[in-house]
Order: C-alpha cells, then sequence, then structure tokens
C-alpha cells in the first residue's frame, strides 16, 4: 500500500477492520443496491484508471442539472464496487461518456417517475474480448461482463448523482433492469451490420450504445417463416406500449434472436428493411385509447395519427438472443423523445484538447 | 486485518456557494416562477400567481416555462433574472 499515492484520490479514504465490517458501511450508508460489493481500495481504483490510460481526475462529463462533475475516479471507485475487473472499465467510462450527452437527458432519464433503465449495448471486438455471450438468456445476467458493467452504471447513478430509490429516483415502479441492463450484439453470428455500425461508428472499432429504456416486453411467432409477419407481431407489441403507456414517438428498440433471424436473412431482409417496415406499419389513432380505458383523454383528436418512430433511424435492431425459440423482445423508450440513444466509440475522447 | 476502501459518492465543494439576499417582503417586487412544462403545473402556478399578487402586493410576477422539464432552464430565459426579486422553482408533476 502506497500512502503518498492514496493521497492523490480525491475521495475520502476509510479503513475497517473487516471485509464483513466494509459491507455494513457500504449497505447503511446507502451505496448499495442490496447486494455485497468488492471493497474499492485504492490498489483496485489505480488498476482500473491504468487499464483505461486516464488519470484519476479526468473529466468524464458534466451532469448539468445536478451541476456535477463526473471524474474517472468515481466511475472506478463505483466499477470496483460492482464487481467489474480492470478491463471492463473502459466500457463503464464510454457508457458514462454517452450519458453524458446532451441529448441523452441524463436527470430526466434517471430521476422521472417512469421508472426506465440504462440500457447498454456492446459491440465489436470488445464484446469477444471481454467473454461476452450474446445469446442464452441476454437480457438477464447472461455472462460477467455485461451483469458487472450493468452493475457499475447503476452503483455510479447511485453514488455520484444520487439516484437512488426515494432520493433522485422517483420512480413509481421501476423495473428489473435498474440492477443491471447490459448486452452484447451477436455479431458473430449474422450477416447484419452491428449496431453501433448502424449508427455511424466505424466497423471494427468497439462502441457502446446507451438507451433510456423502459423494461423488455417479450413476442413470441413460431408459425411463420414471412418477415412481414414476424415483424407484424414485433410491431403490435409496440403498438401496445404506445397505447398502454405512451403515445409518443422516440427511440424503440427490438431484439431479434437467432431463430427469427434466421426467416429474415433467408429473405434477404437486412436491419434498414426492418426499420423500413416497422416505421411504416407501427401507429395508433388517438381514438385507440378507447380500448385500454383512456377514452377520457382522447378529447375532439381520435383521428390524430401517431407513429412509434419520427425516423428509420429511430429503431434500434439487436441481433441477439440464444439459438431456440420463436422469441424476441420490444423495449420501449422512456418517454417518447425526451431521451435520445446514444452511441460512442470506446476509448473515445469527447470535447478533449488535441 | 484492516481494510482501506475509497467512498464511492460525490461531494460538493460548498465553499464558494452563497445564498441570494433574503427578501423583507414581497410588496412591490418582482417575482419569477419557473415552470418544468407540465400541463399540471399551469393551474397551480396561476393560482399562486394571484395569491402573490393578491395577499403579498407582489408587483409583477413572470411566468417562464422551460423547454424541456429534464433540463436546466434555457440561458435565454435567464437574461431577464436581474430584474427579478425572487425566483420559484421546483415543482414536478
Amino acid at each position: 500500500m502506497d500512502e503518498d499515492n492514496d493521497n492523490l484520490f480525491a475521495a475520502q479514504i476509510y479503513e475497517a477492520d473487516s471485509y464483513d465490517a466494509v459491507q455494513e458501511r457500504c449497505h447503511s450508508s446507502r451505496w448499495t443496491d442490496g447486494l455485497p460489493i468488492i471493497p474499492p481500495t485504492p490498489d483496485l481504483v489505480r488498476k482500473f484508471l491504468a487499464e483505461a490510460l486516464i488519470p484519476s481526475h479526468h473529466l468524464v462529463g458534466v451532469e448539468p442539472v445536478r451541476e456535477r462533475a463526473i471524474t474517472a475516479e468515481q466511475l472506478a471507485i463505483n466499477a470496483v464496487m460492482a464487481g467489474c475487473v480492470a478491463r471492463h472499465f473502459p466500457i463503464v467510462v464510454a457508457a458514462f461518456t454517452a450519458m453524458l450527452q446532451d441529448k441523452f437527458v441524463l436527470h430526466g432519464a434517471t430521476s422521472s417517475t417512469g421508472g426506465c433503465a440504462i440500457l447498454v449495448v456492446i459491440n465489436g471486438p470488445a464484446v469477444q474480448f471481454l467473454g461476452i455471450d450474446p445469446t442464452f438468456n441476454v437480457l438477464g445476467s447472461s455472462d460477467r461482463a455485461t451483469t458487472c458493467v450493468g452493475r457499475a452504471i447503476r452503483l455510479s447513478l447511485q453514488n455520484i448523482l444520487d439516484v437512488r430509490p426515494g432520493e433522485a429516483d422517483r420512480s413509481t415502479l421501476g423495473h428489473p433492469g435498474k440492477i443491471s441492463f447490459c448486452m452484447g450484439e451477436d455479431e458473430g453470428n449474422t450477416s447484419w451490420l452491428p449496431l453501433a455500425q448502424d449508427r455511424g461508428i466505424p466497423s471494427n472499432t468497439s462502441a457502446v450504445t446507451v438507451f433510456a429504456a423502459g423494461s423488455p416486453r417479450q413476442i413470441m411467432n413460431e408459425w411463420t417463416t414471412n418477415p412481414e409477419e414476424i415483424l407484424d407481431t414485433y410491431v403490435s407489441e409496440i403498438k401496445a406500449s404506445m397505447l398502454n403507456y405512451s403515445i409518443h414517438s422516440g427511440d424503440w428498440a427490438i431484439v431479434i434472436p437467432p431463430q427469427l433471424r434466421a426467416h429474415f436473412e433467408h429473405a434477404g431482409w437486412d436491419k434498414r428493411q426492418i426499420r423500413e417496415y416497422v416505421k411504416k406499419n407501427a401507429w395508433v389513432m388517438r381514438k385507440d385509447w378507447a380500448s385500454c380505458g383512456k377514452r377520457a383523454v382522447i378529447a375532439n383528436q381520435g383521428e390524430r395519427k401517431y407513429f412509434a418512430l419520427k425516423s428509420i433511424d429511430d429503431l434500434l435492431v439487436i441481433a441477439a438472443g440464444g439459438p431456440a425459440g420463436g422469441f424476441g423482445a420490444v423495449i420501449p423508450p422512456w418517454f417518447g423523445k425526451t431521451s435520445r440513444a446514444t452511441t460512442m466509440a470506446i476509448g473515445a475522447c469527447v470535447d478533449c484538447e488535441i | 486485518m484492516s481494510i482501506k476502501f475509497l467512498d464511492p459518492t460525490y461531494k460538493r465543494n460548498i465553499t464558494d456557494f452563497t445564498y441570494a439576499p433574503r427578501l423583507e417582503s414581497f410588496k412591490d417586487s418582482v417575482v419569477a416562477i419557473i415552470s418544468n412544462g407540465k400541463r399540471g403545473t399551469v393551474p397551480f402556478f396561476d393560482c399562486l400567481e394571484t395569491e402573490l399578487k393578491e395577499r403579498h402586493q407582489v408587483a409583477e410576477v413572470v411566468r417562464i416555462i422551460k423547454s424541456n422539464y429534464s433540463t436546466p432552464v434555457d440561458s435565454l430565459l435567464l437574461n431577464d433574472a436581474e430584474r427579478w426579486n425572487a425566483m420559484i422553482s421546483g415543482i414536478g408533476d
């Protein structure tokens, strides 16, 4: 242990006489999500910063509503606590950098009564390098890296921005993705362009896409091989969410596992065609609210038409999931286009002085 | 065995933070009300404006509506702030 190096940290250093004492100190201070944490020792935090090649005082970004400057040191401490290993840390930094872009509206997305979680989608060589498994159980802790990175995002929000239930987090319900919501894309098992590349990142570059996401809604259609019919099932779920939750257009994500993906690829459909079909067909009329108990707010605008997507680019199509089963998932936005999905290359420096 | 560990929370440096001067009275003052733009705030702030004028003799109430309820007030809307004696904010839904 190097006392002089420890003094370089901005964070206060505590001492406890046992591993259990660290746990209880962290739990009682509301620094955890209820699960045990790894004690963020100075040595581990230094190791994380070294892995990302950034100094502790590196400014990752500023959250403008709470006026908080977020540094690499703060993220590293929380990433250690979440169970990350050092090589996961650059993903956490990239995700937070993306979350701190203006269009993501981090404060709203993390404090709203709407209760969304931050979905992180990882693309590029990092998926294989980190041992990410974008197949079985992909939306629910499929591997160590995604589970820990997702948890690091949540603990960082809690501890750096006070996004704790009942404090800055005003979610009425929230959803299980708030513990950890991170996945890789199954790039090696599809001919489709990876999500990040679709969103402007060069090929063979690791990147993250962050998305203020409602809870995933699972669909199933094993009774057709026709791409339009498969997409009609996704579209039906999107329409239901528009009527039952928010009717306003925004970014949406759909997850397409291999069994359904095979039908698209066999028919020669790429992601662009999928986005075009969903853009064209995912719409509802305001008068449809009558079917779900919202007649009172139709007013005299019943004939008004609402599209889920303003542009085909607003649909995030993600190839992922286990090999068997005609399942898929629709992941709705937090609230219309209030927050926009943001993609960032891992290791990219925003607003850096050159 | 002793374990050293780092505090994971944000610590604000408040040494350069000072409160604005408190008002002795609202009488003849200019008060701004900043709404986050949610529809439900309109009748609430209408009522508050009436109360400020009728019960506290506020001379003028300036109503500001944010363009996005989840972001800070647009700086252009604050150009006039030097003229205000007080500002009211902080409502959610």
